[in-house]
């Protein structure tokens, strides 16, 4: 502990320990305990209470009978309890009693306080802490705090009731992890009294007939198998797992979420898994659970590495269940393939689903979006019944959207509740997205693109089913342009095409922002990636579609101007930004799509637009887009003036990136400091100078933003092993003159960022750069802002602050 | 009570209730859908309809009228749920001797006139040279081509009113406010509550002292223009009638605007004209809502809208000054002071413009691109045919169809071929299945009837189990001219006490909380009102002041024997006759009660819930000892 803080310690123990005074607030305490955690950590806290003895009267302070507020006695608790973590300290607090009468029977357990829930949770976060010797065992034996535990169990209060649990958890690790772990046996009746105690009253909640008890104990299993690695915890569950598997005989199941927690938590351990009896209970379990409930189960037992196969055909089964009912309810004519064929089909009737809307839809969304998760796994399971699930996919959408006609009764009702409902269309469109990186059948990737287009079309699809339509079918295409990279659409995509341009020119005059901005989205992406095949090519300019977005720069929506800016960035790198063809604008000059952009830069009012802009020209740069390519001096000289005073400082940033850019082109990329050849880095150190770089990098160094100067300083780092080479970075013996820009830039540091820099010669920048200690700067831009003020030392002032110690300012009344 | 159902639209119903000696109209729509079997009627001579094919310029306008179900000269009242429903009015109360009133609100009232002015001026300003009805001879329209031949009762199609019948029929309807009680001759009252749809638009509840039944017709539960829909009231009737539901119940109205506004868009920055077919009042204010907050943002400020209709102005300036049938939110505006419409600003600004008819003033600032709202929706007159016409051969221009009360299709086709885009975006606010079943299940009536039409789905798609009125016990269903018998009988009818009678009743008390006395008296009943009154002191002879006053006080009726309430506890009765000497007693368990069986005396006592008989042989004194063994047990008052 450095001498400030504790010279301010004895104090801030008074202000504690005085209920009249108000204590600032429970996240200064919080931190307070981070710190003396840390402290006790770091070194001993026997030392740490003997050198700072108004530590220990603080605690014995607490068992005066007073008026203590809940708050401070909770974090006495705590504060004990960490202290008393090492066994020597623990010791020491014993010695004065301390210990029982904080947690034993005379401490606030009894008393008013207990009302409390935080001084109850300080209390058990305190043995906790404390649970860490054999000691402590023996104390927490004695005192009775075990049964209190218990009871702690099934507190009104969520956050005590879970910390009784995982306490209960660490006493029996503590139990049964000493250093006789070697001799524990498997046996549950040989383990120590406090073990066997624990061990008694979880059996006794998993017979009980109260659903909470019997949670209760399914949450400490959880946690003790999650948590603890000891050979223990085989012998809890063979001890357990019989109790466990009765649960499933009862009708309805006990708590069937614990249980899924529980069996999945066991499943993943490695000291349990190879328990076979863990696999039958987990069949029976899969069969017994409705299928709302079996689902998370199914799901964590397919994303296990290794597990029996049955059970993971009837893992999966229990997720596909519900789409193989849709499937059979809507189907047109026997003779599709069945989801469950081959899986387990037997074991389940595909015959029910939920009867209320809502079960159901939760069902098929929760059934949905594990298939997603599972279908990137390599473990998923094999084969892969791609086809039937995009038959299903396309039946829930048709569901959905009221375009299915199905003829039995249970697809009529499926129709009734699936109608309009937008959760499943938005889980459906994800997970047909998904499916995309798989193929189908010609004839269903021919219906998931009509369904995809009607969706598109649809007034009716809400904007965010329409933005998952849209990126569903982006997959679609780009899985269908097919050997990748080199040709063209499939005939089929081609004519799908057509067709979606054509609902896109719609979408991109929508009311609804949100739609336009989708629509535009979209249309940024799909030339990123078929920009260069002519199908795409022919069919976009003969839309309207690049003209309205053209026009979408001036939309009265920010979010939609930033990507209106980025699609159109994308079209006219790709060349498909023509001139509009209608004879009104054919009188006036046509901007050029670099032109409208730099507008947008000068004037948009929002940030979002601006950001966007800087994008695209960072990209144009690098990439050789010929309107930059022309003359690139002068367009980063543009772009820089531009950002540099901007207000934003993501756009100022930008500006850094770009001029990054416009530097790798000039001296190379970015690499193991290799040296520009003379003659190159004189050519480009002029240009840079010409462009203004270093004024606008100089200026930025000291931007008030941090990730700006940040940037810039990395920006400057490069240049300089570029320029410089390392052998003589001292020798500025005969640079030129630089004391008046080395006095601006002083300037600039204090805040004065008025005055220009002027010209700068290459010269004189060199000599400023070698004369900048550039990583001290970093270094120092790379603490975060607040680290003076996270300091414990600052912590203590604060607090003592608040209640006045520190200061000389006695209230004045008058 | 009965149902006389008289139209087969559900959404432009008319039915007339009966209901405790009272005869109620409700409603009376106009279908104009005949009209689409005529061609346009154009404002300029047009050579192409004229000498299209096998068709001729017949009998100008034609309307469905009522079936002779019922004389309508018996109809009381009539009771006007919105502007929609009232078209019929003048036919009603003009030609079939009605003596009656009218009831509906005031914005009913001025824009069901505008309406009615509109369609009377459309038809009026382009007048027929001739016209013939002998074609209505069944034999001769047997010939005519379809779908003409297979209309149902052309003979009863009717030529459009005059605006003089439409002002002597609304000069018979008085006004009425929302929650306010009218009584119909003392036997009924009805109260107009607000329903949501439309400005001033009403559902109706037409309640006894015991009986209550629901009139839901057009109510919306959106929130646009008008005020929100009463649903609290509705609660507790016997019988609710539900007419008047979407058209287009899977047309979600907010995406159907959506949609409008993207084409409308899609079609002016192409260079092209809109023409959006529609009625001078009711959607139109809210799309004209929309647009004034779509059109800046769309780019589109500078393209001019116009409102041609006879009425537009009117139309126009009503919407503002009915603040008090406005949507709250639209009522607070009023005191800012702003209009609670916007388009009182796209005027002021010049976006929006109102012309009576195409001629005069409008053509001078005519400018294209535009976009044009104008009647009527049925594309048979009005100054719509003239822009169909005009624009038809572009495929630049598009014509959106927003009101749902025409196929658009049949609405087109003398027209076609056509190169213009059409659009169909129906916006019909009124409820849709799934806000009625929530609405049911809120105000849970005991009975629902409604028109067929909306408990089965849709005949398009009848896997839609969804598009159906669904609730229990399921709803009870009519088709035009069925006479429906309504499913509660009425049990009890209220009567009043005179205090002087009141006065005099000594009740008693036969079981905690019921009290009973029996009265004598006269009821007099007059104007449907019930009331006791004390009988008549018989008259006294001339000089009967010399009688003894105790004679006065003997009521003029003969003696009353006591009533008698009670049960006979069989057990107890038993005891007792054996206590009398009576033995040798049997006592036999029936269906309705019990026998008692005297063997000795051959005497039987039936007991039975609601009456004892003491049968035998002709022993009168053993008779009566046994009625009054029986009588003991049973309490007199």
């Amino acid at each position: 502990m450095d001498p400030e803080c504790a010279r301010l310690l004895p104090a801030l123990c008074d202000v504690l320990a005085d209920p009249r005074q108000p204590v600032a607030d429970d996240t200064c305490l919080e931190k307070l305990l981070d710190w003396f955690k840390a402290v006790t950590e770091a070194g001993s806290s026997l030392l740490l209470l003997q050198d700072h003895p108004c530590l220990v009267e603080l605690l014995f302070h607490v068992l005066k009978p007073q008026d203590l507020s809940s708050r401070i006695l909770s974090f006495v608790l705590r504060l004990a309890g960490i202290f008393a973590a090492q066994e020597n300290c623990f010791q020491y607090l014993q010695q004065g009693e301390l210990l029982p009468g904080l947690f034993g029977e005379p401490g606030p357990l009894g008393a008013a306080a207990w009302a409390a829930p935080s001084v109850r949770s300080g209390w058990i976060q305190g043995l906790h802490s404390l649970a860490q010797h054999p000691s402590a065992l023996r104390f927490l034996a004695d005192s009775g705090a075990v049964d209190t535990i218990f009871s702690l169990q099934g507190d009104p209060s969520l956050f005590v009731a879970s910390a009784a649990g995982q306490l209960l958890v660490r006493v029996l690790d503590l139990a049964l992890c000493g250093p006789a772990e070697g001799h524990i046996s498997l046996q549950a009746w040989d383990w120590p009294a406090c073990a066997r105690k624990i061990v008694c009253h979880l059996e006794d909640c998993l017979r009980s007939e109260a659903t909470p008890r019997v949670t209760q104990a399914l949450h400490v299993l959880t946690t003790a198998f999650g948590h603890c690695h000891g050979l223990w915890t085989q012998g809890l569950w063979v001890q357990l797992s019989p109790l466990v598997a009765r649960l499933l005989e009862k009708d309805p199941v006990p708590a069937p979420h614990a249980l899924v927690d529980l069996l999945l938590s066991v499943a993943r351990s490695s000291m349990l898994s190879s328990d076979p009896g863990l696999w039958e209970t987990a069949a029976q379990t899969l069969s017994r659970l409705s299928p709302t409930q079996a689902g998370p189960l199914a799901a964590g037992i397919l994303k296990l590495q290794d597990c029996p196969q049955a059970l993971r055909i009837q893992a999966f089964g229990v997720l596909l269940q519900p789409l193989a009912f849709v499937l059979e309810a809507t189907a047109q004519a026997p003779g599709m393939p069945g989801l469950l064929e081959g899986a387990a089909g037997d074991l389940m009737a595909v015959d029910t689903l939920p009867p209320s809307k809502s079960a159901c839809v939760g069902l098929l969304c929760s059934a949905l979006a594990h298939l997603e998760l599972l279908q990137p796994l390599p473990q998923r399971p094999s084969p892969w019944p791609q086809a039937p699930l995009l038959a299903a996919v396309v039946a829930i959408l048709r569901l959905c959207n009221g375009s299915a006609a199905p003829n039995s009764e249970a697809g009529g009702r499926l129709c009734a509740m699936l109608g309009g409902c937008v959760r499943v269309q938005r889980a459906a469109l994800d997970f047909l997205g998904v499916l995309s990186q798989g193929l189908g059948p010609q004839e269903l990737v021919t219906q998931v693109f009509a369904i995809l287009l009607e969706y598109l079309v649809s007034p009716d699809s809400s904007p965010t089913v329409l933005k998952k339509a849209f990126q569903a079918t982006l997959c679609w295409l780009l899985s269908s342009a097919a050997p990748p990279g080199c040709c063209d659409l499939e005939p089929y995509a081609q004519l799908v095409l057509g067709e979606l341009l054509s609902v896109l020119r719609k979408r991109l005059c929508s009311p609804c922002w949100e739609v336009r901005d989708s629509g535009l989205e979209f249309l940024t992406q799909m030339t990123r990636h078929q920009g260069g095949q002519a199908g795409f090519r022919q069919a976009l300019l003969a839309s309207e579609v690049p003209e309205l977005t053209r026009q979408l720069l001036q939309d009265p929506e920010s979010y939609v101007r930033a990507s209106a800016v980025a699609a159109v960035g994308q079209l006219s790198s790709w060349g498909l930004l023509a001139a509009p063809s209608s004879p009104e604008h054919a009188a006036t000059p046509q901007k050029t799509p670099l032109e409208e952009l730099l507008l947008v830069l000068t004037t948009d009012s929002e940030g979002f637009p601006r950001r966007a802009v800087m994008r695209v020209f960072t990209e144009w740069l690098r990439d050789g887009y010929a309107d930059v390519a022309e003359d690139p001096e002068r367009f980063v000289a543009r772009v820089l003036q531009a950002a540099s005073g901007d207000l934003d400082w993501e756009v100022r940033v930008q500006g850094l990136e770009l001029a990054l850019a416009f530097l790798e082109q000039l001296l190379g990329p970015c690499g193991p400091s290799a040296v520009a050849p003379p003659g190159a880095l004189a050519q480009a150190l002029q240009a840079l100078c010409r462009v203004q770089l270093f004024e606008f990098a100089f200026r930025s160094l000291f931007d008030c933003d941090r990730p700006v100067a940040q940037k810039s300083c990395d920006l400057l780092l490069f240049l300089r092993a570029k320029a410089i080479p390392s052998s003589n970075s001292q020798e500025a013996g005969d640079g030129p003159d630089v004391t008046s820009v080395e006095a601006a830039l002083r300037r600039w540091q204090a805040g004065e960022q008025g005055q220009p820099l002027g010209e700068l010669a290459p010269e004189a920048v060199l000599a400023v750069l070698r004369s900048m200690d550039l990583e001290a700067l970093q270094d120092t831009l790379a603490e975060s802002s607040d680290h003076v003020e996270r300091s414990p030392q600052s912590l203590l002032q604060d607090m003592l602050a608040t209640v006045g110690v520190l200061g000389d300012n006695e209230a004045d009344c008058y | 009570m009965k149902l006389y159902c008289l139209s087969g639209h559900p959404t432009l119903p008319c039915n007339v209730l009966k209901f405790k000696s009272t005869t109620i109209m409700l409603d009376c729509g106009l279908d104009m859908t005949s009209t689409l079997n005529f061609l346009p009627l154009p404002l300029v001579q047009s050579p192409r309809l004229s000498n299209l094919p096998g068709w001729s310029l017949k009998d100008g306008n034609a309307f469905l009228d009522k079936t002779e179900l019922i004389d309508l000269s018996t109809v009381d009242v009539i009771l006007i749920s919105n502007y929609h429903c009232m078209m019929a009015l003048p036919y009603i109360t003009e030609h079939t001797g009605f003596t009656g009133t009218v009831y509906a609100t005031e914005p009913t009232v001025q824009i069901g006139r505008l309406l009615m002015e509109e369609l009377v001026n459309f038809i009026e300003r382009v007048p027929k040279a001739q016209s013939a009805s002998l074609w209505k001879n069944k034999d001769i329209q047997r010939l005519l081509p379809s779908p003409l031949k297979d209309a149902v009762e052309v003979s009863t199609w009717r030529r459009c009113y005059t605006m003089q019948e439409v002002n002597s029929a609304l000069s018979k309807i008085q006004l009425v406010g929302y929650s306010q009680k009218i009584e119909l001759f003392g036997a009924v009252q009805v109260t107009p509550l607000s329903s949501g749809y439309a400005l001033g638009s009403s559902n109706w509840i037409i309640q006894s002292h015991y009986e209550k039944v629901s009139y839901v017709s057009g109510s919306s539960l959106l929130t646009t223009h008008p005020q929100p829909m009463d649903q609290a009231s509705l609660k507790n009737s016997d019988v609710l009638i539900l007419t008047g539901l979407t058209q287009i119940p899977t047309a979600n109205p907010d995406s159907m605007v959506g949609e409008f506004c993207s084409n409308l868009a899609l079609t002016v920055r192409n260079g092209g004209n809109v023409l959006v077919p529609c009625y001078p009042s009711g959607v139109i204010y809210d799309l004209l809502e929309c647009l004034y907050q779509y059109i800046d943002s769309a780019g589109l400020s500078s393209i001019p809208f116009y409102f041609i209709s006879p009425v537009a102005n009117s139309s126009l300036e009503f919407s503002q000054i009915f603040a008090e049938w406005l949507c709250h939110n639209k009522q607070t505006k009023v005191y800012l002071p702003e209009p609670p419409f916007p388009h009182a600003e796209l005027i002021q600004t010049n976006k929006l413009k109102h012309y009576p008819s195409i001629h005069g003033d409008f053509s001078n600032d005519f400018r294209q691109p535009c976009v044009v709202f104008t009647g009527h929706p049925s594309l048979r007159f009005g100054d719509v045919v003239h822009f169909m016409e005009l624009w038809g051969k572009s495929s630049l221009n598009t014509v959106i169809f927003t009101e749902p009360d025409f196929s658009y299709l049949e609405a087109l086709a003398p027209y076609q071929p056509l190169a213009m885009k059409c659009i169909y975006c129906p916006i019909d606010t009124r409820l849709n299945f799934i806000q009625v079943s929530k609405l049911l299940k809120e105000v849970q009536p005991l009975h629902v009837v409604c028109p067929e039409q909306y408990t089965q789905p849709p005949p398009a798609q009848s896997h839609r189990m969804d598009l159906m009125v669904d609730c229990q016990p399921p709803a009870m269903s009519y088709r035009r001219a069925e006479v429906l018998a309504l499913p509660f009988k009425r049990r009890y009818e209220k009567i009043e006490i005179m205090p002087e009678l009141a006065d005099s009743l000594v009740p008693m008390e036969i079981k905690p909380g019921i009290s009973l006395a029996t009265v004598s008296a006269v009821l007099h009943t007059k104007d449907n009102k019930h009331v006791l009154q004390p009988p008549p002191r018989p008259t006294q002879p001339t000089g009967g002041k010399k009688r003894k006053r105790a004679s006065d006080d003997i009521p003029d009726c003969k003696v009353l024997k006591p009533l008698l309430s009670g049960s006979i506890p069989v057990d107890q009765f038993v005891q007792t006759l054996e206590k009398h000497g009576f033995s040798d007693i049997k006592v036999e368990d029936t269906a309705k009660g019990h026998i008692v069986l005297l063997q000795e005396a051959e005497t039987l006592i039936q007991i039975e819930e609601d009456s004892t008989h003491i049968i035998c042989d002709d022993d009168e004194v053993l008779r009566v000892r046994l009625r009054d063994l029986v009588l003991k047990f049973l309490q007199k008052f």
